[in-house]
């Protein structure tokens, strides 16, 4: 019995002095990283596309050098991720007053089949005029999405039909370079401190 | 005899009982702040050829304060989606996190087509603190 005893004491002891080491590993903590987003190191150039834009003209990313670019994936009908997302970035804008002229945001649909550039231009409208919005046929689209690593899945809802797509925003610096990845959820506040650290360089 | 067992039982105990307290009452600083996963070189190799390499796991564990980053690299020879997104050959991506909650991504590299990570609150409390290095250390061992 009093063996037990002993031997139970030992081990709590042998698993306490381990935890003892680990607790005096005191070593010097990371440098807070730079962005809220997750970063890309090294960054890549953002992969140019083509496609009819809700500005009426041709939408190409490359346009917009010198400005940082939000660049987000999703579609009109969407109830839940784009409207959310969508409004964060026209807070995230109004809170940066003069510097914002310097942010682009662009919106490509991954649903062909109801998002034209008039649809897209009311709709992106109605959070910030400056938004812009790009579409184009299934394989055009299809094929900005693999470079960019976005995923889209049709999904036949009742009568009708959504997209289960990825919900994260590419911030692409003023050289035009993929720097950081946004996941959904993020706060105005959380995008204003990176294209704040982004419009800056 | 017996006398001499008791007293080495009674030391043990007392020395249990301050290493917990130490155990408990240090606060719990880490070397890195970075919970690094990577593709080694020949993954894509790996799986054209029939392997079923799994890198990522379908759920991570992180702690506010202490093991907060998620690092991804891609060391193999070829573009990889991994985790939420698509890296180059060579690329790194570190994504901190800074809110204790439960996050889901897409991830293509899971049959769930999901990856899900839960970041915990800093362990504040002495039991907490115990929790979090006897499960870290477990974790260590394997």
């Amino acid at each position: 019995m009093r063996h037990s005893k002993a031997r139970w004491a030992t081990a709590l002891l042998a698993v306490t002095f381990a935890g003892s080491v680990g607790a005096a590993n005191t070593g010097i903590p990371n440098n807070p990283p730079l962005l809220k987003a997750g970063t890309f190191d090294p960054p890549r150039p953002a992969p140019d596309f083509d496609l009819p834009g809700s500005n009426g003209g041709e939408l190409r990313i490359s346009s917009y050098r010198g400005k940082v670019v939000l660049l987000a994936f999703g579609y009109t009908s969407c109830t839940a991720v784009c409207p959310t997302t969508l409004n964060t970035f026209a807070v995230a804008r109004s809170k940066l007053a003069a510097t914002a002229a310097d942010v682009q945001v662009v919106y490509i649909t991954v649903d062909p089949q109801r998002d034209n550039p008039a649809r897209l231009k009311k709709y992106l409208g109605a959070f910030d005029a400056s938004f812009v919005g790009g579409t184009g046929t299934e394989q055009q689209l299809a094929a900005v999405r693999k470079t960019y690593g976005v995923t889209a899945e049709k999904k036949v809802v009742g009568d009708s039909y959504a997209y289960e797509h990825s919900s994260f925003t590419y911030l692409i610096d003023r050289s035009g370079r993929i720097r950081a990845l946004m996941p959904y959820g993020h706060s105005p506040d959380d995008y204003v401190h990176d294209l704040t650290v982004l419009l800056k360089e | 005899m017996i006398r001499g067992r008791a007293l080495t039982f009674t030391v043990l105990a007392a020395a249990s009982l301050v290493a917990l307290a130490v155990v408990g009452y240090t606060p719990i600083h880490s070397a890195s702040r970075d919970e690094i996963f990577a593709i080694p070189k020949g993954t894509w190799a790996r799986r054209m050829s029939g392997d079923k390499v799994e890198i990522l796991p379908d759920h991570i564990r992180l702690t506010l304060g202490i093991r907060d980053i998620l690092v991804l690299r891609n060391q193999d020879n070829v573009p990889q989606i991994f985790g939420p997104t698509l890296m180059m050959p060579g690329q790194s991506f570190r994504l901190p996190f800074e809110r204790a909650a439960e996050y889901t991504f897409a991830c293509t590299a899971h049959a769930s087509g999901q990856m899900t990570i839960v970041v915990e609150p800093n362990p504040t409390t002495p039991w907490a603190r115990i929790r979090w290095r006897l499960m870290d250390l477990l974790s260590t061992l394997g």
